[in-house]
């Protein structure tokens, strides 16, 4: 039975010291992960503002998820230690707001976890998938 | 230790003119009602002793004025109550300016009123006298009314950080004792809604925003030279509000940017035209930052490190973060 | 002129209902604003909102056109539609002149349609004002809150609402329910005024007089030192200009939805520093410079262009939202020669 033929938009916002590398070592591994994940390259999960998170959902994004290199292994040091401190202000408020607290994620996963970015993708895009289409933070002209 | 009065600041800053200290003072000018103050820069003891103000109605903090004032040449006095100072501190702790050009009279404070509150239980005011007994208000349509301050405190002087001023070159006035309510209250209430009731509360909220960008202009925190929303190139520029997500979008990055830096002044929610409740927002990103890394009042010591800009090896992770909310 | 009692005016705003939107002033939670009328609303005990009736004819945001690309071809949508049919009730003086002001900018060739469209559908009941704010200057404009004008004209007396139509769009209007109201005479209403009149004696602001500004004076306000100490305060936010019933400034933006473009007008403001701001740059870059654009425009430039009719109505908003109490009341006395503002 066709429970539900909702397709999600998610964007993955991936360092690119660690998960972008990740998604490709889980493509070597010929590990699967759905097709409705659309990762953005960036040079450091600390790249991402609060700005891209909001903007991802504005043009459509059902769910944004941020991954980014273990906490201590940071390419710059200290990058995503930042990262973990911004994103859960960012999450509380979003919560604090009505908005549903599944709808985003930050998860660290190295370039050796081709395994881990393909369970956390399955994962996060299940959990989208039951949340249904992002309507708390839509923008209706993107949609029409 | 003397009480302060409009006459004893006119005093200290005439003195301070007349003896070269400052060439210009910074200060509350009268206004049409006695209740309309608008901050003024004086230049001569003439024009100071004739239009400056000081009654319950000097809510107005003057940090921000500061970094203006401080790229002309001379020194400027400045007065500044004890929740101004925290401002005051926040902004040198960012190099925002130059406290060799300032010369700072703390005055002690206990609490200013907000109009909007007197206007709402009384009526329309034609006019405001102050003494020793309280505030009194001529309505225009009610006859004279005497009110006492407690009635109609700001909100953020009912939840009153410290009657003493963390900056001054010189302080006048008393310390009083402080008794203020928990300022989390509101928000803690907010926090034990369910989703679907706060995200109702907020949309109804700030679906009122006529994007004026008040708060953000007031804001003794916000100082960037340019706004991200003001600049065409930013793509999130936004002039007015086409579509509810502006609005969201606004008010979620404007109190993100000033988190961890928000000295909760309180000056957005006093100044908006549309009474939206915006110190909730701050008073939110404030309540988790002392929850998670620890209790942290901006601005309380200059040089100290902002949560934002900080770390810790243990924090706590952003899924942790709302799980919380559940308990 | 017709009356009819309180409680059967909601039962007036029913018999509309079924022609007309009608829209009126409410009060919730300290805030008074316009809402759209049905079973069960109840009217404002002050009819002032916060926000004045100019949003009806040129909200805040508004769609202009859509542009569809599909290949090499674009498609232009045209997003206008024929709008309904609406009445405010209880619009004050002050905000119906601010509409008769807006008519000559919009109205004026070429011919605005968005805002015409809307004009033309909307129909004005205006009621005089009996508790004025003490905010209120609007006889500095010579606009008299005890006969206000519009299509329909509205006493609140006792127990009873008082009606005068005034236009054929009002009679129509009146006509529709004229089962529900009594006739009356005028005797009742000139007392009303009389009282009108006395109210206005009290208010802080009744001696306020722009006689110094007007038509072609801009050499004589331009370069006068005082702009400087006025604006040193001004925050650059666009509260004054956004509650104004008067302002009529807007930035056509567009706004890539990913499938094609949404072309749009939204309110914009002299007081911002991105304020029409061309390949150049901007034309006024200081907040002075901006700050006295908007009082220049409203006491000098506009009655220049419009038969020396001023763009403000006295409406008070600007005066009690100012978040630093800067305003036209402060400019226009401490700019004017001395005399009656003194």
């Amino acid at each position: 039975m066709q429970v539900n033929e909702f397709k999600p938009k998610i964007v993955a916002f991936c360092c690119n010291w660690c998960s972008y590398a990740g998604a490709d070592l889980a493509g070597n591994n010929r590990l699967n992960y759905p097709a409705d994940v659309k990762i953005i390259r960036v040079p450091c999960s600390c790249r991402v503002n609060p700005t891209f998170i909001l903007r991802a959902f504005q043009r459509g994004a059902d769910g944004v998820i941020l991954c980014g290199c273990h906490p201590g292994d940071c390419h710059y040091t200290s990058g995503n230690y930042y990262t973990r401190r911004r994103m859960a202000l960012l999450f509380s408020m979003l919560d604090y707001l009505g908005i549903e607290r599944e709808r985003t994620r930050v998860e660290w996963v190295s370039a050796a976890e081709g395994a881990k970015f393909s369970t956390t993708m399955n994962e996060f895009v299940e959990t989208i998938k039951n949340l249904g289409e992002n309507k708390r933070l839509e923008d209706l002209r993107c949609k029409k | 230790m003397q009480k302060i009065t409009r006459e004893s600041l006119i005093q200290k800053g005439v003195e301070l003119l007349e003896n070269g200290t400052v060439d210009r003072i910074l200060g509350w000018g009268k206004g049409e009602f006695g209740y309309d103050i608008t901050p003024t820069v004086f230049y001569d003891k003439e024009s100071f002793s004739k239009n400056f103000e000081f009654s319950s109605f000097c809510g107005a903090n003057f940090s921000k004025y500061l970094l203006k004032e401080t790229r002309k040449g001379g020194k400027i006095l400045v007065f500044i109550k004890p929740c101004d100072s925290y401002s005051f501190n926040q902004l040198l702790t960012e190099h925002r300016f130059d406290k060799d050009k300032v010369y700072v009279v703390g005055i002690s404070c206990e609490g200013m009123a907000d109009v909007n509150k007197i206007k709402q239980k009384y009526g329309e005011i034609a006019s405001v006298k102050e003494d020793e007994n309280g505030i009194t208000i001529s309505t225009l349509y009610d006859g004279d009314k005497t009110i006492l301050l407690d009635e109609v405190l700001l909100e953020r002087c009912k939840v009153c950080k410290g009657k003493e001023c963390v900056y001054f070159d010189e302080f006048i006035g008393e310390v009083k004792e402080n008794n203020p309510q928990d300022r989390f209250e509101k928000v803690s209430a907010l926090e034990k809604m369910s989703a679907d009731e706060r995200f109702a509360f907020w949309q109804n909220e700030l679906s009122r925003c006529i994007r004026c960008n008040a708060c953000r202009d007031v804001c003794p925190a916000c100082t960037c030279e340019k706004c991200v929303f003001d600049n065409p190139n930013s793509g999130v520029e936004n002039k007015a509000i086409s579509d509810s997500f502006e609005e969201k979008m606004f008010h979620i990055i404007r109190a993100f940017h000033v988190a961890g830096r928000c000295t909760d002044c309180g000056e957005c929610s006093r100044v908006c035209p549309q009474g939206i409740p915006l110190h909730l927002l701050n008073r939110k990103f404030i309540k988790d930052i002392n929850g998670f890394y620890g209790e942290y009042q901006a601005g309380k010591e200059i040089g100290s490190r902002a949560p934002l800009v900080n770390y810790k090896k243990d924090d706590l992770e952003p899924s942790e973060a709302v799980k919380r909310e559940e308990e | 002129m017709k009356k009819c009692s309180k409680e059967n005016i909601y039962k007036v705003f029913n018999a509309l209902s079924s022609d007309y939107s009608v829209y009126v002033p409410v009060k919730e939670e300290n805030r008074t604003f316009y809402k759209k009328y049905f079973d069960g609303v109840v009217l404002a005990e002050n009819f002032k909102t916060d926000r004045s009736a100019k949003d009806f004819f040129f909200p805040q945001s508004e769609d202009l056109m859509k542009f569809k690309t599909q290949g090499k071809s674009i498609e232009i949508i045209d997003e206008r539609e024929e709008s309904e049919d609406f009445i405010i009730f209880g619009v004050p003086a002050c905000d119906e002149a601010s509409l008769r002001i807006l008519d000559r900018v919009f109205l004026a060739e070429p011919v605005d349609t968005y805002y015409q469209n809307k004009r033309e559908h909307g129909v004005i009941i205006t009621t005089a004002c009996s508790r004025p704010e003490a905010s209120c200057f609007c006889s500095t404009f010579d606009i008299d809150m005890a006969r206000p004008q519009g299509d329909i004209r509205t006493y609140k007396i006792g127990d009873y609402f008082y009606f005068e139509g005034l236009t054929d769009k009002g009679n129509k209007v009146l006509d529709k329910v004229n089962a529900l109201l009594e006739d009356v005479d005028q005797g009742e209403v000139e007392k009303e005024i009389e009282n009108i009149q006395k109210v206005k004696e009290k208010l802080p602001l009744k001696d306020l007089s722009v006689k110094d500004f007007g038509a072609d004076k801009t050499q004589e306000f331009f370069d006068r030192k005082e702009w400087a100490e006025l604006s040193n305060a001004c925050l650059g936010c666009g509260t004054c200009t956004f509650v104004c019933p008067t302002c009529q400034c807007y930035d056509i933006k567009d706004f890539n939805t990913g499938k094609g473009v949404q072309r749009y007008r939204c309110w914009d403001s002299c007081m911002y520093s991105d304020f029409t701001k061309m390949a150049h740059g901007n034309s006024r870059n200081s907040q002075m410079e901006r700050f006295r654009q908007r009082f220049m425009h409203k006491l000098v430039y506009f009655p220049t262009n419009n038969d020396g009719v001023f763009s403000c109505v006295g409406c008070g908003r600007c005066v009690s939202k100012c978040p630093i109490s800067m305003n036209i009341v402060k400019v226009i006395k401490t700019l004017s020669k001395g005399g009656e503002n003194e």
